[in-house]
């Protein structure tokens, strides 16, 4: 039984009939990884922001459905829809520097959610809160506490976000590339940590990424996503052994092998390029009709 | 689509239109005021005073928007009222721009020593109420136009320094200045014919809400009796009169009071609307 | 570090009292026109010139002249007032509280009205309503105080007369007062009579001043909320479930905040300025008013003083802003 369940999601480009998400279906099992991979622009952050409720003003949903735990968010009215969100969905997102208030401390945070949404009494909100800075090892959580952000680097700040996405217990988190803005030496342990609260909550968890190296180590499954149209969705065992889509071939070609670093990347064949805008085009085709 | 960004856009036009249009008739009405001002605006009737507006009960004709408490006509009066204010717009607005401007431009090109002595000038005059500072200038001058017209210099400089400074550094540090100098041109040359047709456009947008702010000091000037004489009609002097007899006649009150705000206000619009024109960024 | 800025920004301020002295000195002594002929009323005697001319200094040379008058001025002496021959000093803090509680009263007004825009358009941002407001806000924005003042003495003295419009307080009730902080004294001595006696005779004048500022206030406070709503944090609230006015107010209210607080600042002096003439419109009896008797009956002594007054309190107004601004902005305080 999946936990978050989309099918046939389109979304435009505000004032345009250009469509940015092309009818995409996807599932996350209750306590999956599911990786969504693809190449930048094919609109993998405009999945994770529309299953939270976050798309920009230019981007609108003309169609399709987005279940969360059984329940249709486009059918409920904005602010329960958000609240609903705030109680089972939680965001690790990109980039630690802007992703928290710098005129705010850390503790509130994190703590807010669980007082104001889930109605927690204050005090088993803020021991939660030490609580989980522990768990994500970062040292001394009392002083981090009533820290303000630009008092912490941009590894601690992303332990922060990530204990913060998992304070309240979410059933689903939606992680949008949350190791880009790092430096290489701390993205390892980032997303070791990651994996490990996943784990230990067992929580569902979107991952977004264009890296299928990663992919490869932590999901469980995965959709790739070309222009806006899920070009294969396969179980990751199946997929690296064999990808289905052409599309999906070229990609797995292109990644670079951890084995040799100085190994040429193979680009994406025109070819392949040209059969993906193809389906794009199918697509569109279908839809305008 | 209609959000707020249109609406704002779309009366734009509308509302720089309708400034320019009452500006024109200002000025009309300000130059051919002898041959359209139905009164002598001095003429004084005690059998005439207060009388009320054409289209109230008691209305005398010729008399269109009515007389205050000596019988004086008040469309008469706004009118030659108006020929002061566009005087003084006109004069003490060129007059700060050109003054306030020059020393903007120089101490935001040359920087070094001058700089520091405009700014720390500037920084001063910061500190001074500025109608405070024009009714003490003009209790030292004694009244008159060029009284008038020197203490809104004199508390108004400091507008156009400020931003053309800024303005004028800022290009000072663009390439096309640095080349004009490596080409061997002198650094007046360079400051006349590089910077300043860069800052002209603010320079102008700055000189038209100027105007209005010269407008509304030496309305202010006269409502405290202070302006360009004590018996030439002003829109702040027929104010100061009208707030007396405000309960008896207040169109003595009302229509310069209209005519003065729809001046200011069509001053800074079409200011406001010159800068949008100006600056391509905003469209 | 803080204690440097703080040093430095006294400094500044110093030298820019001290350019006050002197130009304010300077405009009274050096431009034409004999002042002790125009401090005297008609028909003054050769002998009441030369004694005059001795009593205020005047036969000493300008500079000699200046440091003596700079020198009384830091102690205290601001001379005598001409036209009530009382020392200028108590002359003009016997009026200082009324001006200060009229530019205060008017300055919490322009911050609450100018923020209900700022939250408002904010709130309704895309929307027709946001775009009227706008028009709405330029409009007031473009004109002035004296304006405003006159459109509200028409509107609430005169078609709909709720408010008094001329005078601080009613007459009989001055007895009551035992400082001259009417409105403070009125809250704490917890005198609601004397209190709404005060509101119903200050709220239009401190509206006047209120409204020019209140859309500055509204203009710039929206355009840096729009600019925080798009921020990444924001974002993550309205994930966490909050709803869209919480995420205003708790998120980015405080940081859009900052920006505008500088520019309060240096708005706020100008508005303490237009007490000068708003005083005159609504017969307060403030500092301002009292200055422009003074300009008409000649009393160069008590003008100075003003407008020292005045210029001492805009460079405070500017340094305690500078100080807030410090204070509140966490990165600047932990730097
Ligand atoms: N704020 C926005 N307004 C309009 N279009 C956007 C916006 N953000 C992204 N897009 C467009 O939507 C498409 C998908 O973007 P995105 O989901 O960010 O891609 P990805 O995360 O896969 O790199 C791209 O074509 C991008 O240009
Ligand atoms: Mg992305």
């Amino acid at each position: 039984m999946s936990f978050l369940k989309i099918r046939d999601l389109s979304v435009i480009l505000r004032g345009t009939n250009h469509r940015l998400l092309r009818g995409v279906s996807l599932d996350v099992g209750a306590t999956e990884v599911m990786g969504l991979v693809g190449e930048s622009g094919a609109g993998k952050s405009m999945i994770g922001k529309a299953v939270l409720g976050i798309l920009p003003r230019s981007a609108k949903i003309v169609g399709g459905s987005i279940e969360l735990d059984g329940v249709d968010l486009l059918k409920l009215p904005p602010r329960q829809r958000r609240h609903l969100i705030g109680q089972k969905a939680a965001l690790i997102p990109q980039d630690p520097l802007t992703a928290l208030n710098p005129a705010r401390r850390i503790g509130p945070q994190i703590g807010d959610r669980l007082v104001d949404i889930l109605g927690w009494e204050k005090a088993r909100a803020r021991a939660r809160t030490e609580e989980i800075l522990h768990d994500v090892h970062i040292p001394q959580p009392d002083r981090v506490l009533r820290a303000y952000p630009h008092e912490l680097s941009g590894g601690m700040r992303q332990r922060v976000l990530i204990a913060s996405a998992f304070a309240a217990e979410p059933r689903l988190i939606v992680a949008d590339e949350p190791t880009t803005a790092l430096d290489v030496t701390v993205q390892k342990q980032i997303l070791k940590l990651i994996f490990e609260m996943q784990a230990r909550h067992g929580t569902a968890l979107l991952f977004v990424t264009h890296d299928l190296g990663v992919v490869s180590k932590i999901c469980q499954r995965l959709t790739v996503l070309y222009g806006g149209l899920v070009m294969e969705e396969a179980e990751v065992g199946a997929f690296f052994e064999a990808p289905q889509h052409p599309y999906s071939r070229a990609l797995l070609a292109a990644t670079p092998r951890h084995t040799d670093p100085t190994a040429d990347l193979t680009p994406v064949p025109e070819a392949v390029i040209a059969l993906a805008q193809r389906a794009v085009a199918d697509a569109d085709l279908r839809w305008h009709s | 689509m209609l959000d707020g960004r249109s609406l704002v856009k779309r009366t734009a036009g509308l509302r720089l239109w309708l400034s320019a249009g009452w500006l024109t008739a200002l000025v009309i009405g300000a130059v051919f005021a002898p041959w359209i001002a139905p009164q002598d605006p001095l003429m004084q009737d005690l059998f005439t005073s207060r009388l009320p507006p054409f289209w109230m009960d008691g209305a005398e004709p010729g008399y269109w928007l009515g007389t205050d408490s000596l019988g004086r006509d008040v469309l008469s009066r706004i009118l030659y009222g108006g020929r002061v204010a566009l005087i003084v717009a006109l004069i003490a607005g060129t007059a700060t721009a050109l003054i306030g401007a020059t020393l903007g431009l120089i101490a935001g090109y040359y920087r070094g020593w001058t700089d520091m002595v405009i700014s720390r000038l500037v920084d001063i005059w910061m500190a001074f109420p500025p109608v405070l500072f024009a009714i003490l200038l003009i209790a030292v001058m004694g009244t008159g136009l060029t009284s008038v017209v020197v203490a809104i210099i004199v508390i108004d400089w400091t507008r156009f320094a400020r931003v053309v400074r800024a303005e004028a550094m800022a290009q000072g540090a663009m390439d096309y200045v640095a080349s004009a100098q490596v080409a061997g041109r002198g650094r007046m040359s360079t400051l006349l014919t590089e910077i300043l047709p860069n800052v002209l456009s603010t320079i102008i947008v700055l000189l038209t809400l100027e105007m209005g702010i010269a407008v509304i000091v030496e309305a202010i000037l006269s409502f405290v009796n202070l302006s360009v004489s004590t018996d030439d009609p002003t829109w702040g002097g027929m104010i100061a009169e009208g707030r007396l007899s405000i309960h008896q006649a207040w169109w003595v009150l009302v229509f310069p009071l209209v005519a003065l705000f729809l001046t200011v206000l069509s001053f800074s619009q079409l200011g406001e609307g010159l800068k949008d024109r100006f600056d391509p960024v905003l469209n | 570090m803080f204690l440097r800025r703080l040093l430095t920004r006294i400094a500044t301020t110093l030298v820019t009292l001290l350019g006050v002295a002197v130009i304010v000195f300077a405009v009274i002594r050096i431009v034409p026109g004999d002042p002790v002929a125009m401090m005297l009323p008609p028909g003054a005697t050769e002998a009441d010139i030369a004694r005059l001319n001795a009593f205020y200094g005047l036969d000493k040379s300008i500079p000699e002249q200046f440091f003596i008058w700079l020198g009384g001025v830091v102690q205290g002496d601001f001379g005598t007032s001409i036209t009530t021959r009382q020392p200028v000093l108590g002359l003009v803090l016997s009026r200082l509280p009324a001006t200060l509680e009229l530019s205060i009263m008017a300055l919490v007004i322009a911050v609450a009205l100018g923020g209900l825009v700022a939250l408002t358009g904010t709130r309704l941002r895309y929307t027709r309503t946001e775009g009227a407001l706008d028009v709405a806000n330029g409009m007031a924005l473009s004109v002035p105080d004296f304006l405003w003042g006159l459109v509200l003495i028409l509107l609430f003295g005169v078609l709909w007369p709720v408010f008094t419009i001329s005078g601080r307080v009613s007459p009989q009730l001055v007895p009551e007062f035992a400082t001259s902080f009417f409105l403070f004294e009125s809250v704490v001595r917890l005198r609601f009579d004397l209190w709404l006696d005060l509101v119903q005779h200050m709220l239009m004048p401190a509206l006047a001043l209120a409204i020019p500022l209140a859309a500055i206030i509204g203009q710039l406070l929206k355009q840096s909320l729009k600019e925080t709503m798009h921020l990444d944090y924001v974002t993550l609230a309205r994930t966490k479930g909050y709803s869209e006015n919480h995420v205003i107010l708790r998120e980015a209210l405080r940081n859009a905040v900052l920006p505008t607080l500088t520019l309060i600042g240096v708005q706020f002096t100008f508005l303490i300025g237009g007490t000068v003439i708003i005083e005159r419109l609504f017969s307060y009896e403030g500092l301002g008013n009292m200055a422009i008797d003074a300009v008409i009956n000649r009393d160069l002594p008590l003008i100075q003083g003003i407008v020292l007054l005045f210029a001492l309190l805009f460079t405070l107004v500017n340094l305690a802003v500078d100080l807030l601004y410090a204070v509140l902005n966490p990165r600047l305080r932990h730097a």
